[in-house]
């Protein structure tokens, strides 16, 4: 086991994704959306990598720019070692077999006009991994898909409107298992359901990585849940990533400032808890990512900025062994 | 201290194709001067809904407030009508309320200056340009910065978190004595929702007013609540002070939902303990505990009929037919 955690499935290197933004008849292209700007990190097979952050910081473009989604305009991504950031179209397809994708929207996830089962064995058909002219091969995988999930085999008949929010969610997980995939990301896949219906996905997802080895990114912007589910947690702000740890550091210990700021905000159920933490409110909003702040992009809602802070984008670096932060005050 | 607004077995239906919805099923609460209330559940539990309808904004039809009272500084103001000359100098002007999605509640033809200089001008019959200046002090005051050039912006122009502190200045610029703020920092970010909830908190030093938290997240009203009420399907489950939740809560359903989510301060390893089930559906509704199909304690349950709130100590009520004394965690403990 432990040989096997140390085995690192993906990797992105100085990853970059700018948007041209175009003007005119011509499109001529008059500046660059820098969503996702020189990001680097390594997941290990069978842990779950979170990458917290808030809206616009990019968090999404890291993961489309890992499933080939977009082309990314630099960088490179290893997936089993294999350098896929600029293979052709053709050779994407048998790849993303094994990379899969679970989404925020379980409404908007899911073909309205196609029944559950058909949904869920729609990848099987496509990566010929059930014989064409089986169909009790098919129909049996689908109804395993859908026990692995916590769904009644006996809805595969039924269209996405007649299901829960979270019974949905639980199709597009059964969606994304149903080739055998190896890496999930799981983009803000609890967001949209209620509060006491989180919990039984959260578990689900859990559950399904322990049984069946995956290995997860899991995005999102609420960093308790994020801590609770990953074993390293990668804060982005504006583009960047500030600080990758693992989750008990980054409550116990964090280095960033951001990440100091963004664990503050986020309230504890526990009124005697709540007061006596200490509460950081950062000025301002979150520049644009078209003419980002010169040098650290944080500096200007930072409460330690110093004027060097404007100089040049600060890179990673080692604290400790499982600890990277991006900072010159730290 | 004198209760603000007091409000007693308020009773909102809709009549939908499916049948009669109880979408507020009796339920009596109160608010103290300058105090701030966390009215905490689900989507569809009905705390939006309770809230439009003390301030009579149910369409009718398909809703209707069918009973109870909601007394005002000693008016009650399902007396007054809809949409007669009372209601509306209340609504905006004693009573303001922030909704969740700014973009939405604010016009986005007008200009923000107009939109609030309209408002001073209705409600307190401020001359034009008084109103002006004041719409420029309002904006400062929630930290809108250059405020006497963006007040001539239009929405789209200003941020999520921005667009947010325009309709707190909306809601405190005709110095009401209750603010309602209805999910007012979902649609915004963690470290928005940290400088709005702290701008509303000043809010409520400042200007005498009290303020009616209404939302999904048990921590923001953690944070800043003193008294907190639980809906779950139309009625309060479980009120009491803030401890009294958080620390000492009781009914299963609270239980339940501060065990399912995640904490930051946790020492992990544990697995969440989810509240099995769905929340139900409020369609003819049968008279039982609405949480009995989810409730672990289901086969200890004695009693029939719907459970009355009863008092367990000096603030905490809960409507629950069973007498834990005080063990209703054991079962999430596991």
């Amino acid at each position: 086991m432990n040989s096997m955690l140390n085995d690192i499935l993906l990797e992105a290197k100085n990853l970059k994704m700018y948007f041209p933004m175009t003007k005119g008849l011509l499109k001529r292209k008059v500046a660059d959306v820098k969503a996702v700007d020189g990001v680097s990190f390594k997941i290990k097979r069978g842990e779950t990598l979170g990458l917290v952050g808030e809206s616009g910081c990019g968090k999404t473009t890291v993961g489309r720019c890992l499933l080939r989604l977009y082309n990314p305009t630099a960088g490179q991504i290893y997936f089993e070692g294999e350098d896929i950031s600029k293979l052709p179209a053709n050779k994407i397809r048998p790849l993303r077999r094994k990379m899969q994708l679970i989404f925020q929207d379980p409404y908007g996830s899911l073909d309205p006009r196609q029944s559950a089962g058909s949904i869920v064995g729609e990848p099987l058909l496509i990566h010929h991994l059930v014989k064409t002219n089986s169909y009790g091969d098919y129909r049996r995988r689908v109804s395993e898909l859908f026990a692995t999930v916590g769904l009644d085999p006996s809805m595969v008949g039924r269209y996405p409107h007649e299901f829960s929010g979270g019974q949905r969610q639980r199709i597009g997980i059964a969606r994304a298992l149903s080739c055998d995939p190896s890496f999930i990301i799981c983009d803000e896949p609890i967001s949209a359901l209620d509060v006491s219906i989180q919990a039984q996905i959260i578990n689900l997802l859990q559950e399904l990585q322990e049984k069946l080895g995956l290995t997860y990114l899991f995005i999102a912007h609420d960093l308790s849940v994020v801590r609770h589910i990953s074993n390293r947690v990668a804060v982005m702000y504006l583009g960047h990533i500030v600080e990758i740890t693992n989750w008990r550091e980054l409550y116990d210990n964090p280095l960033h400032p951001y990440t100091k700021a963004l664990l503050s905000a986020v309230p504890i159920p526990d009124p005697v808890v709540e007061s006596s933490r200490e509460r950081i409110v950062l000025k301002g909003d979150v520049p644009s990512p078209i003419n980002p702040p010169p040098g650290c992009n944080f500096h200007p809602r930072c409460p330690i900025a110093i004027p060097d802070c404007r100089q040049a984008i600060p890179p990673l670096r080692f604290i400790s062994a499982d600890h990277e932060v991006a900072c010159i005050r730290v | 201290m004198a209760a603000l607004l007091k409000v007693r077995n308020l009773k909102t239906q809709f009549r939908t194709e499916g049948g009669l919805v109880k979408a507020v099923d009796g339920i009596s609460y109160h608010v103290d001067e300058q105090e701030i209330i966390g009215l905490v559940g689900e989507s569809g539990c009905g705390k939006s809904v309770s809230q439009l309808s003390t301030l009579q904004l149910i369409p009718n039809p398909p809703g209707e407030v069918v009973d109870g009272e909601v007394i005002f500084e000693g008016k009650d103001l399902l007396k007054f009508g809809a949409n007669g000359e009372k209601m509306r100098s209340v609504r905006g002007g004693k009573i303001s309320m922030i909704f969740q999605e700014p973009m939405t509640s604010l016009n986005p033809v007008l200009t923000v200056g107009e939109q609030l200089v309209e408002m001073l001008e209705l409600h307190l019959k401020m001359p034009r340009q008084a109103a002006e200046k004041r719409a420029v002090e309002l904006l400062e005051m929630v930290g809108i910065p250059d405020a006497s050039a963006r007040i001539d912006n239009y929405p789209h122009q200003f941020s999520g978190g921005m667009r947010q502190r325009i309709m707190i200045a909306m809601a405190i610029s005709c110095n009401p004595k209750l603010v309602i703020a209805d999910e007012p920092t979902t649609a915004v970010d963690v470290t928005t929702q940290a400088q709005l909830l702290e701008l509303m908190k000043d809010m409520v030093r400042r200007f005498n007013v009290s303020l009616i938290i209404v939302t999904h997240n048990l921590g923001v009203v953690a944070r800043y609540a003193q008294r907190i009420y639980v809906m779950y399907a139309g009625r309060i489950i479980e009120s009491g002070t803030s401890k009294d939740i958080f620390i000492d809560s009781y009914h299963p359903y609270t239980v339940g939902l501060l065990k399912s989510v995640p904490r930051l301060d946790e020492q992990r390893g544990k697995k969440l303990v989810p509240i099995s089930g769905l929340p139900p559906n409020l369609v003819n509704m049968p008279d039982i505990c609405a949480f009995r199909p989810r409730c672990p304690y289901a086969t200890q349950c004695p009693g029939e009929g719907y459970p009355e709130l009863r008092q367990i100590s000096d603030q905490h009520f809960v409507a629950c037919h069973i007498d834990f004394q005080g063990k209703s965690r054991e079962f999430y403990a596991k």
